[in-house]
């Protein structure tokens, strides 16, 4: 899918291949990657059944803030290496919806800036999901 | 008259039956005024666009920014990327 901004940021409407996004943030001066698979449950936190989830996104604004994010990343903790692709459409159980990909030389702040993306992701990204399930269907908000 | 694009997702997409619409607005009009405007013309969503996030030109920003001929404005309702 083509990119409108980095091709490190992307929203994309099929599977994510995970190897795809790691690949992004390779660098031989990098002694670790982490990364954040977020899937999709099979219920909802009020604890109701889920059968699928409808993400939709501001695609464009979407990618720009990931963008974003992986800046504010680098001013944090100078980690060049950031990736993100986030999935829209309708996923089903186990799938996953969003991957982020950091690598460092050292362990410690992959994990730590890898947190700080998916936190980041899910307050300031433009998307949404909505939850279906045999009792109805209902935007998460 | 300055002519301002808007984008409707999720919720307010669905409640609103579009995904865009232009509106016409006087010359220094604000975000907010353009949040009037869509509030009185479909009072079904009037509480929930009252609420939201308003992205101008890809950009989270305050209701009481001045818009331009062009500008695209978003209502963004609350978020929930990322799974998990």
């Amino acid at each position: 899918m083509a990119t409108r901004t980095d091709w490190r940021f992307q929203i994309v409407d099929g599977p994510i291949i995970a190897d795809d996004v790691i690949q992004k943030v390779a660098d031989p001066g990098n002694g670790a990657i982490c990364v954040f698979h977020g899937v999709v449950r099979d219920h909802a936190l009020s604890g109701k059944a889920t059968r699928f989830l409808d993400y939709e996104a501001y695609a464009e604004m979407a990618e720009t803030k990931m963008a974003e994010i992986a800046e504010e990343i680098r001013l944090r903790w100078g980690i060049q290496h950031v990736a993100m692709t986030h999935r829209t459409g309708r996923l089903a159980i186990g799938e996953a919806s969003v991957v982020i990909a950091v690598g460092t030389p050292h362990r410690k702040q992959a994990f730590e800036a890898c947190e700080y993306a998916i936190d980041r992701l899910k307050v300031e990204i433009p998307i949404w999901k909505k939850e279906i399930g045999p009792d109805g269907e209902e935007w998460v908000e | 008259m300055i002519r301002i694009r808007t984008r409707f997702f999720a919720s307010h997409r669905e409640a609103l039956g579009i995904d865009r619409l232009e509106i016409e607005l006087p010359d220094g009009s604000t975000v907010a005024d353009l949040v009037d405007r869509i509030a009185n013309q479909f009072p079904n969503v009037a509480a929930v666009v009252r609420l939201a996030r308003y992205a101008v030109n890809r950009v989270y920003l305050p209701a009481t920014t001045v818009l331009q001929a062009g500008d695209e404005v978003a209502f963004i309702p609350p978020v929930a990327g990322g799974g998990a």
